[in-house]
This record gives structure tokens, C-alpha cells and sequence, in this order.
């Protein structure tokens, strides 16, 4: 077992300092949008998400209307005297009051305004409903008559992004974990070949696999099904697992395995009694990054099953809610979060496989 | 379309809808294509059409509303599905042979793109070319035809189901009229009322074109609005085709003309570098602060959905819109615009009867009721419209000397939705000149 | 320590009783041939009628793992009752074999067929040789493309690899392990279009006389600078700043893998050097960085192609404008939008072709690393 962290001579501050230093770097946007999605539209387009914190602002106490005649030079309002540049950029009197022309030479105000400090935030739960339960639609009939009704809802595009994930991460990890291993551990001709052959075949951009495999989708009856998008994703996400797997694999002991050889065992029976427990750390990262992005992946979900309501994937039905030219994009700052809740916490339980260490101690490097 | 509460929604209308739509019927049957009839009398109960578009949310609601009645009558279900990356995946469809019934295009570029391979039904096989010319003006039946297959003759594949009319100036009304501006009639009376505001202390103009992948789309908005009034309509034709060149006279006087408002910094609110990195949506808001820090918004009749929610804006009161004005009196008033075209891929009786029916413009009845788009069809009854700025965009469309439809939209993809966005977007954020920008997208238009 | 290594010596087969023979032969292939049936016609039947969908999908997973493990199972079986030097022959075989098969199918072919389609014409009419490949190599929009594309590797790949490699060792020796790892990973659950809302709002600009809403901005007009349009307007500096999202959303990954492999490096020598006097940064350079070399090679070669392939966050941001287009975006706009599919097609060839140099150099380093 790896002991505990080693006490070295580099003191804790300084880790633990520019740990904080990068998770705030790397916490910060996050953060400015979890707040932004409290917030209504108008508020989100009009000034920063860090203003819900309680500061000290210039708020207008009184009105003065605009003084009459000649506009264009110096001026004397509300006691103070400046141009309308000068005025409108705002003259701070000695006395801590801050006097500002609002609007044009035409129309327009005078503000005085003080130091005060801001107000509670005004905030919203409504972009998290809106995009929760659906959003309201007012249509009109021709009698004049309004009617609201609401759009659909998230929970049905949940379920079949699950159900459209977790299979497109079994499947590729089961086939790469024998596939590794063959690499690996097994004796064939053209095995160092294959092996960059199909690592080369990460560069591959998927989009020109489309057409080809669609057509061939089609013929079969295949589309519009969930098999039909398990197995592209599977297709698509096996390079990367190979690769991955592979480095772990190929760095387990060999002499246990020796060993097991000497005992009598099969490849398969070392396989499902030795590499699997051993390379749970790996099979869970790679597990982790499919689900990733098969869970937010939009385009091959869109082209193998369509996006008909009641076979839509989560990352469409954000998609639609935006709104057909992205009027409503303010939706996506609670959307983004509902979205990622799943992902995460799929993390979190895989997480603890990370630290196993199995290996400590039997490892030589 | 499944969704059950959408539907019993739709029974509720369909209902007080028979009445109205029983008579009407009656009175149009007589003119009815044969498919469309049989569908209203129920022929086609119990068949299937798949419909695609790009279109979606608040649109798709009020498209599901439209077609509602329509079902209830003919007992065919239409199944509408949208996707953001409509070309990728449209593209990918039509080459894999897995194509939807009917599919909306927003542009008919692209639509001329598709029409290439061949695939596209040639809609006078079953409805008449003088049916067509009774429900639509010439250039709408001459925007939807395209050349088809590999000897690219021209086919009428398209029926334009709703448009938009873009040569719109928005301005916040209240304060507008408080202020004491006039809304200017001709282009000059609108520089002047330009420049008053600028001396006034602000800036006249908002303007943003950022828009993904889009971005520059505004540009080419405001170029080929200017060129409709600046040079004739013939020459509009040739440039859209290719024929004339961006690098021509005329076309650069028109971005010359754009140029002068878009650089000059005392015209725009928030100087030029802001129009790059302002989206198209966000633009018009600095309209409604009180008092507005800019005037006029020139955008399509589609911007009202952007338009701030938690003020309760109310058209006529608070914001309203001029028509942008003539600058050539000899090129009258013309109008540009952009719209929904259909086309077909797979013909059977009951995708006719959707098809004869989108040319009819009481298909769009509910639609109008609710406001957010404009008929093409000749046989609209101003009154359906449901507020007065529909109406009176409706009325700009009816009153145009020329009607346009968006130049960018029709040319060639390469052009259209790629180097013309991006070399305007290249001008205006300084890093080109326009010369340059004018002469990489006649480069980029494709050989064939 | 990864290396394309020397695999075991071949195996021992276990005999199997002949007598049972042909029974064993018959039930596993009796058990493949339900299995797949099962599959697939189960698989129609759930989609097609109103089951649950949770059920559907539980269901689903029991399947696809179930099948999977028969099917391996059963194949890896009958390769056994096979003469040895059959078995031998075939059992690599059949444990790689689905994984070549769906690659094959999924992977090697369109990209056979795309190799193809870019030596033709724009719509496949006719053949032009190179003649797509010498458009891109000239056009002035794809040398800025290659710009980027090099850009995005110095800096993006660079910069990810390295602060994973830091915060996944620095992590380590801390007390808040966890919470930093779940912080740091955290963007990577993010998706893309949500990645590109929350950095909409850093890098916002708004006018002068306006409040900003750009986290960004607000920074540098508190320092008393001016607003900066960071992606639009900056060129080519705003390159970097898209970099910087990816960046922020692929450390995870990095730091993921190199933790893992930081953990399996063993104790005892740390410990012995320790003893020996070495201090914390020396044993951290000498002993761990080369203990997990195969790793850093690995998540190395990972990044760059990656990097490479960078699209989502270029199309979601800038759609390819204001000289930030790579090569991805290219393709997708000359495929799908232009529907120039030689171009496009030799657009994407390029994108392989680059790639070519990182695996022979990864190949090559792997196997130096075995012989030391």
C-alpha cells in the first residue's frame, strides 16, 4: 500500500497552496454560472454574476430634471457644474454624493446618487423549473382565446440518455479488456501492426463515419434503434479504450501471471481470475471517460436515433429548449447543471477504485 | 406528434376550428388540389408523415398548434423532429437514403444543394403551375425552383409554407416620441435623424452579429438590403448567381454605404469592435434601458422574442418598427426577406395533401393568431393576423415594389453561409479591408 | 511501464475429456447461437413496445454484458477442444477479434472510403488525382487553419499534460486529495455546449459605459484597462483563449490517468531514496517521472490527438471565424455545409496523416523504454 502522503520536506503550505490556487482557477467559471442560473435573463444580460454579493454601489437617492437652456457647455446642476461628457461620466461632490446625467442632450435625467450597499440579490428558481418541467407556451386560437399548455418535460430524456449510455460503455469496455489483453499477453503474428492500426485509428473524426455506416443502418432496419447508437458508440470509443487498457495491462507483473501459467491456467481463467481485479483502476477510468462522452455526445445520438419527444436523448432536449434561434440560451445555465449531476456522480462511486494500489510493493519499475 | 397534452390541446381547437374552417372549406373546394380534398374527407386516416426542420421550442409548439386541426381532420399524423446541426445531419440523412417526408429548409441555398442529387420531388406533378400562380406571386414560385439531378433542370421543389420580412428598423417608441425624434421616410431623412442623435450625446445605432457558427449573417442582411435600394433588382439577381461580382462597383458602394454607419464609432453603441462580439439576440437591449443608450435596431420581425421578458414590453407602446427607407427613389420600395421553404422526398397521396395544404394560408391561421410570423399566400385575410406589428409587416410585404428573398440564403453554401459571413466579420472587426473581403469571396465561389 | 512487450509463452491448453466432447461443443454453441437470438430480437421488442424505460435500459445492460461474456466465453471454449496448435493459433484471435471487427467496420473502412471520395470531385463525379490536396495546401484560409492547429498542440497539449501531471502529483501528498481530483475533473462532466456558456461569461464584452458581465473584463477594468473583445477581436492571441477552455476541460483527464499511475509506483523505492537523502523535488524527477514514463507517453499521445481533432469548443464559441478554424471545422464546414466531399474528404486524410508522426514516435519510445 502506498503509505499515506509522504512527509517530505516540502512543507504542506506550499502543496496545499497551490492546490487551492488551481482549484479556485479551475472552480471560478463553474461557479459563475451556477450562480447566473439563479438569476433571471434580463439579470444575466445586464450585469456580472458576481454582483450578488452584497457590495457597496452608487444608488440614485433623488431626480433632478435637466436643466434648461443651452446644453452644450459647461452647466451648473444639482450643485455641481460640468460638461454633459463630464456630467454624464459622473461628478463626485465633496461630500461623498455622486451626481450623474443619465440619457442624451434630449431626453434624460439628472441622478444624485450616494454610496449604499446593495440589496439581497433578486433570486429565481425559474430556470431550473422552466427547464425541469417544461416551459410554458401561450398560443393563441383564432377566437382570441390564449391558451397555456407546457412543453416536455426533462425526466423522459434522462431515461433514455441512460439508457442510451450505460450499454455504450459496457460493451466497448468488455470487448477492449479482452482485446488489451490480447495485445498484451498473447503470442500472434501481425500483433504489433494491428495494435498501431487500431491505436492509429483514434484521429479518426467520427462525422466521416456517418454516411457509410447509416446507409448500412438503414438497409439493416437498423436505425431509429438504440442498438444502432450502442454500437457506433462502441465502434467509435474502442480505439481509445484499447490504448488505455493496454498500457495498464501490459504493465502487471508478469510473474504472477508466469506463475499462473505454471499452475495450469488458461488465458481465459487469467484473464477473468487475475487481469480484471488487477486492471479495475484502469477498466474504471476508461469507464468514467465513455460515460462522459456518450452522455453528452449530440450528433451521433441525433443521426442513429433521431429526435423524435419520446426517444430524444438529454443533450437534444437542452438543445430544443434553447429555442430555435437560442432566444432562451439563459436556460442552459441551470440545463448545463441538471446535466451534469449524473456524470458526476458516476465519478464519485468510481473514484474509490483509483486509490486500490494493488500493485504496491510488487511493482518493478 | 406524440405528445399526448399537445394533441387533447389540439381537439380543444380543432373544435372551435370546424366551424370556421367547415365554411371556409366550402368556399375554397373549388379550388382545392384533389390530395388535399381527399385528405379533409378523410381518405388518408390512420397514414404517417415525418417532417424535419430546424426549428424548434416556441416554434415547433406553435407548428404542432398549426397542423393540430389538420390532423384532427385527416386523421394523418405528422411527425415533426428538429435538430441544431440541421445540415450535418440533413446532409447525412439524404446520402444515407434515410430521408424524412418533407423537411423545412431555411435556406433555399441549401435547398438547391440537395435538389443537385436528385431526390427532391418536382412539385407541378401534382399541382398545377396555375394553382401555384393563384396562391403565390412570381418570385416566391421562382425562389423555390432549383436545378435537379445531374442535368440540374430547373424544378419547382419547394412551397414556402410562412416568411419573415427583414427591411425593419425597430425603435423604442416611448422614448423615442418623448425625445421628440420623427420617424425618417427616406434615407437621407434618416442620416439626419442619425447625426441629431449623435449630437444629442448618443449612439444611434445597435448592432451585433455574433452567432456561432453563423456569425456575420446581420452583415450580409444590411449589405443586400442597401444593394435593393441602391441598384436594381436585375442586378441583385446576378449577384446573387454569381454573375456580378462582390468586387463590383455596386456591390461595394452598398457596403460602402454600410461601412459608413458600421465604422464610424460615433454611430454605434459600443463602437465597432462591439458588433463582433455582440450576439445577434443580445443587440436590441440596450434599446429598452430607460433612457435608451441607442435608437434603432435594423433586424428582421423575428427579433421580438429577444426583446427583454421582464419589462412586459408592449408592442405599439413601447417599441415599434419603420420601414427601412428608399435610398434611390427609382428603386422603389423593395423588400427583403427570409422564410420556411418545403420540399418533398418522398412521394405519396398523403405527403401531397401536407404539401397542398402549407399553401394555403389559413394552414397558418393559429400560427398568425399567435403571432411571430408572416403568410406568403396570396389568399391571406389581413385580419388573421393577431397584433397590429404583424399586421403591419404584413402590410410592408403586400405594399413592396420588389420582394427579395435574403441573398446569402440563396447563393451557394461556400458563399452564402461561409466566406460572405466571414469576410464581412473580417471587415468590420478591422482585421481585412474591404477590398480584400470583397475579393476572397468572389475566390471562394465555387467552380463548378 | 507500458512497452509493446514480449507476451507470455504459448499457453497449455487444458485437454478436455473427449468423451463429453461433442456435448460441451453443442451446448456452448447451442448457448452463442440463443444468446444472440435473444439479443437481438429482445432488443426489438423492448424498443418497440412502451416497456419502461429504466426497465428497458436495466435490462439492456444485463443483456449487452450478458451476451458479450457469453459469446467470449463460449468461442474461447470451442478454441480449447481445438488441436493445440489450432487453439494456440486462434485464441488471440478471438479475444481481439470483436475489437478488430467493430474497428474495422466502424473506423478503417469509412476511412478507406474517405481516402477515396478525396481523390474525386466534389461530388464524386470525377477523378482529379491530387488535385483537392493541392487546393488545400495553397489556400491561404487552411495555412492560417495549420496556424492554429500548431498552436493549439505547443500550447494546448503542452499545458494539459503538464498541469495534469502537477495536480495529480501534488494531490497526492495532500489532505484534500479527493476534493482537489473531483475539482479539477469536475469540467470534464461538463458538456460542451455548457462549457461554452460558462465561458461566454469570462470572456463577455460589453461597452465601456456598460456594466461588464465578462469575469475577464470586469478584472481588467478594475485594474483600470479597457474591455477586450478576448475571442473576437485579438487575433491571433484568440486562439489562446479557446485553448484556455480546452485546457481547463482535458486536465481532468490527464490528471486522472497520471494519479492512477502515480499510485502504482512502489513505495519501498521512495522510501529507500528518502533514507538515502534525496529531496522531495529530486525523488519526484528522478524516481517517479521515470517509473510512470509509459504513462506520460501514453497521455501524451492521447492529447495531442485530441488536440488535433479539436472541434466542439471551436464551432460552439467562434463557429470557426475570426482565425480561430482548425482543421475539424474545416472538414465539417466543406463536407456538410459546402457539401464539397473531395475536399472535405482530403481534409480529413490531412488530419490522419498528422497523426502518423506521434504514433511512430509513441511506438518508438515504448520500445526503447523496454530494452533500458
Amino acid at each position: 500500500m502506498n503509505s499515506g502522503p509522504v512527509r517530505g520536506r516540502l512543507p504542506d503550505i506550499v502543496i496545499n497552496g497551490t492546490l487551492l490556487i488551481v482549484c479556485l482557477l479551475w472552480l471560478v467559471p463553474t461557479f459563475g454560472l451556477f450562480v447566473s442560473s439563479f438569476r433571471t435573463r434580463d439579470d444575466v444580460l445586464t450585469t456580472g454574476w458576481w454582483t450578488v454579493v452584497p457590495h457597496r454601489e452608487w444608488v440614485t437617492t433623488s431626480t433632478v430634471p435637466l436643466p434648461d437652456g443651452d446644453r452644450n457647455g459647461t452647466m451648473d446642476v444639482a450643485g455641481v457644474s460640468g460638461t454633459f461628457a463630464t456630467l454624464r461620466q459622473g461628478v463626485v461632490t465633496p461630500d461623498g454624493k455622486r451626481v450623474v446625467w443619465v440619457g442624451n442632450k434630449r431626453l434624460g435625467r439628472i441622478e444624485v446618487q450616494d454610496q449604499e450597499w446593495s440589496g439581497l440579490p433578486a433570486f429565481t428558481l425559474e430556470n431550473y423549473f422552466d427547464v425541469l418541467t417544461g416551459k410554458t407556451y401561450e398560443i393563441t386560437d383564432t377566437d382570441g382565446v390564449k391558451h397555456t399548455f407546457k412543453g416536455d418535460n426533462l425526466a423522459g430524456a434522462f431515461l433514455n440518455s441512460m439508457a442510451v449510455t450505460i450499454p455504450a460503455v459496457v460493451i466497448p469496455v468488455v470487448i477492449a479488456a479482452f482485446a488489451a489483453y490480447g495485445f498484451a499477453w498473447m503470442r500472434f503474428p501481425g500483433r504489433k501492426t494491428l495494435f498501431a492500426v487500431v491505436v492509429a485509428l483514434l484521429v479518426v473524426p467520427l462525422q466521416i463515419a456517418l454516411v457509410p455506416v447509416l446507409s448500412d443502418y438503414v438497409r439493416l432496419q437498423l436505425n431509429g434503434t438504440y442498438l444502432a447508437v450502442w454500437l457506433a458508440h462502441a465502434g467509435f470509443g474502442i480505439p481509445l479504450a484499447i490504448y488505455l487498457l493496454y498500457n495498464f495491462i501490459s504493465a502487471l507483473p508478469r510473474d504472477i501471471m508466469e506463475s499462473a501459467v505454471v499452475d495450469g491456467a488458461s488465458h481465459l481463467a487469467i484473464f477473468f481470475r487475475l487481469i480484471i481485479p488487477l486492471a479495475a483502476p484502469a477498466l474504471a477510468s476508461y469507464a468514467i471517460f465513455q460515460f462522459l462522452w456518450v452522455w453528452n455526445d449530440y450528433l451521433v445520438a441525433l443521426i442513429f436515433i433521431g429526435s423524435q419527444p419520446d426517444v430524444q436523448v438529454l443533450t437534444m432536449r437542452l438543445a430544443e429548449i434553447v429555442g430555435s434561434r437560442g432566444d432562451d440560451w439563459h436556460l442552459l445555465t441551470a440545463g448545463a447543471f441538471i446535466s451534469m449531476t449524473l456524470p458526476l456522480a458516476v465519478f464519485f462511486t468510481l473514484q474509490r477504485y483509483f486509490v486500490r494500489g494493488l500493485l504496491a510493493g510488487s511493482v518493478k519499475s | 406528434m406524440r405528445n399526448k397534452r399537445l394533441f387533447a390541446a389540439g381537439v380543444l381547437l380543432a373544435g372551435s376550428m370546424l366551424a370556421v374552417a367547415g365554411y371556409a372549406g366550402a368556399a375554397m373546394a373549388a379550388d382545392m388540389p384533389q390530395e388535399l380534398q381527399d385528405a379533409l374527407a378523410g381518405k388518408f386516416k390512420g397514414t404517417k408523415v415525418t417532417a424535419f426542420g430546424a426549428f424548434a421550442d416556441a416554434d415547433e409548439v406553435k407548428f404542432n398548434q398549426n397542423v393540430a386541426d389538420f390532423e384532427a381532420k385527416t386523421g394523418i399524423d405528422i411527425q415533426y423532429e428538429s435538430s441544431k446541426q440541421f445540415e450535418a445531419t440533413i446532409s447525412t440523412r439524404v446520402d444515407a437514403g434515410n430521408t424524412p417526408d418533407i423537411v423545412d429548409f431555411p435556406q433555399p441555398g441549401l435547398m438547391g444543394n440537395i435538389a443537385k442529387t436528385g431526390k427532391l420531388i418536382d412539385l407541378t406533378t401534382f399541382m398545377s403551375q396555375d394553382y401555384l400562380k393563384g396562391q403565390y406571386i412570381q418570385s416566391w414560385l421562382d425562389m423555390a425552383t432549383k436545378p435537379s439531378g445531374k442535368d440540374g433542370k430547373p424544378t419547382m421543389v419547394g412551397v414556402w409554407e410562412r416568411v419573415n420580412v427583414k427591411s425593419l428598423v425597430w425603435y423604442p417608441k416611448k422614448a423615442f416620441d418623448a425625445a421628440g425624434y420623427k420617424v425618417p421616410t427616406t434615407w437621407d431623412e434618416m442620416t439626419k435623424l442619425e447625426q441629431q442623435i449623435a449630437a444629442d450625446g448618443d449612439t444611434p445605432w445597435c448592432i451585433g452579429i455574433e452567432s456561432g457558427d453563423a456569425t456575420g449573417w446581420p452583415a450580409t442582411d444590411w449589405i443586400e438590403d442597401v444593394m435593393l435600394r441602391t441598384t436594381s433588382p436585375e442586378n441583385y439577381d446576378k449577384w446573387v448567381l454569381g454573375q456580378l461580382k462582390f468586387s463590383s462597383p455596386e456591390v461595394k458602394h452598398a457596403a460602402d454605404v454600410v461601412g459608413s454607419i458600421w465604422l464610424d464609432p460615433k454611430m454605434v453603441y459600443g463602437g465597432t469592435k462591439s458588433i463582433v462580439s455582440t450576439s445577434f439576440g443580445d443587440a436590441p437591449a440596450p434599446m429598452f434601458a430607460d433612457p435608451p443608450k441607442c435608437w434603432l435596431h435594423r433586424q428582421g420581425n423575428f427579433i421580438t422574442s429577444f426583446f427583454p421578458k421582464d419589462r412586459n414590453l408592449q408592442p405599439g407602446v413601447d417599441y415599434d418598427f419603420f420601414y427601412l427607407p428608399p435610398i434611390d427613389a427609382q428603386e422603389g420600395r423593395p423588400a427583403l426577406v427570409g422564410g420556411d421553404v418545403w420540399a418533398m422526398f418522398n412521394d405519396r397521396p398523403e405527403v401531397r395533401a401536407v404539401m397542398e395544404w402549407f399553401t394555403r394560408a389559413d394552414h397558418l391561421k393559429t400560427w398568425l393568431a399567435s403571432g411571430g410570423t408572416i403568410a406568403p399566400q396570396k389568399d391571406i385575410d389581413l385580419s388573421w393576423y393577431g397584433n397590429d406589428i404583424d399586421r403591419g409587416v404584413a402590410k410592408i410585404l403586400a405594399e413592396a415594389t420588389t420582394v427579395r428573398f435574403d441573398g446569402s440564403d440563396q447563393m451557394p453554401g461556400e458563399v452564402g453561409t461561409g466566406s460572405f459571413w466571414k469576410e464581412m466579420t473580417s471587415w468590420v472587426s478591422g482585421s481585412e479591408d474591404l477590398d480584400t473581403a470583397l475579393k476572397n469571396i468572389d475566390a471562394s465561389w465555387p467552380t463548378k | 511501464m507500458a512497452a509493446v512487450h514480449e507476451p507470455l509463452s504459448p499457453l497449455s491448453v487444458p485437454d478436455a475429456s473427449r468423451r463429453a466432447l461433442w456435448l460441451h461443443v453443442l451446448l456452448t454453441v447451442g448457448a452463442l447461437i440463443v444468446g444472440g437470438w435473444a439479443f437481438w430480437n429482445g432488443f426489438f421488442f423492448l424498443r418497440d413496445t412502451g416497456t419502461p424505460k429504466l426497465v428497458g435500459a436495466a435490462v439492456a445492460v444485463v443483456w449487452a454484458a450478458g451476451t458479450l461474456t457469453l459469446f467470449f466465453f463460449a468461442a474461447t471454449r470451442i478454441v480449447e477442444y481445438l488441436p493445440l496448435r489450432w487453439a494456440t493459433r486462434l485464441q488471440p484471435f478471438v479475444f481481439i477479434g470483436p475489437a478488430i471487427a467493430m474497428v474495422f467496420y466502424f473506423l478503417a473502412l469509412p476511412t478507406a472510403r474517405t481516402f477515396v471520395s478525396s481523390l474525386f470531385n466534389r461530388d464524386g463525379s470525377q477523378f482529379v488525382g491530387l488535385g483537392n490536396y493541392l487546393t488545400l495546401f495553397t489556400a491561404p484560409a487552411m495555412l492560417v487553419t495549420f496556424r492554429n492547429n500548431l498552436m493549439w498542440l505547443v500550447f494546448g497539449a503542452s499545458f494539459t499534460v503538464i498541469l495534469g501531471l502537477a495536480v495529480a502529483a501534488l494531490a497526492d501528498r495532500s489532505r484534500f486529495e479527493r476534493t482537489a481530483k473531483a475539482i479539477v475533473f469536475m469540467p470534464m462532466a461538463i458538456s460542451l455546449v455548457g462549457a461554452g456558456v460558462i465561458w461566454k461569461f469570462v470572456y463577455a464584452v460589453r461597452d465601456v459605459s456598460d456594466p461588464q458581465i465578462g469575469l475577464l473584463n470586469a478584472i481588467v477594468i478594475a485594474f483600470g484597462g479597457e474591455p477586450q473583445a478576448w475571442i473576437a477581436q485579438l487575433q491571433p492571441w484568440n486562439n489562446l483563449f479557446l485553448i484556455v477552455i480546452v485546457v481547463w476541460a482535458q486536465t481532468g483527464f490527464a490528471m486522472v490517468l497520471f494519479s492512477a499511475a502515480l499510485k502504482g509506483v512502489s513505495g519501498e523505492m521512495i522510501e529507500a531514496a528518502r533514507v538515502d537523502g534525496a529531496g522531495e523535488v529530486r525523488i519526484f524527477f528522478q524516481i517517479m517521472i521515470p517509473a510512470i514514463k509509459g504513462t506520460i507517453i501514453t497521455v501524451a499521445a492521447t492529447v495531442i490527438i485530441f488536440t488535433l481533432k479539436i472541434f466542439d469548443v471551436v464551432i460552439v464559441m467562434t463557429g470557426g471565424q475570426y482565425g480561430t478554424d482548425v482543421i475539424a471545422t474545416q472538414f465539417y464546414n466543406q463536407y456538410f455545409v459546402n457539401r464539397n466531399f473531395g475536399l472535405g474528404s482530403a481534409i480529413a486524410i490531412v488530419l490522419l496523416v498528422a497523426v502518423v508522426p506521434v504514433m511512430i514516435y509513441n511506438l518508438r519510445q515504448l520500445r526503447r523504454n523496454e530494452r533500458s
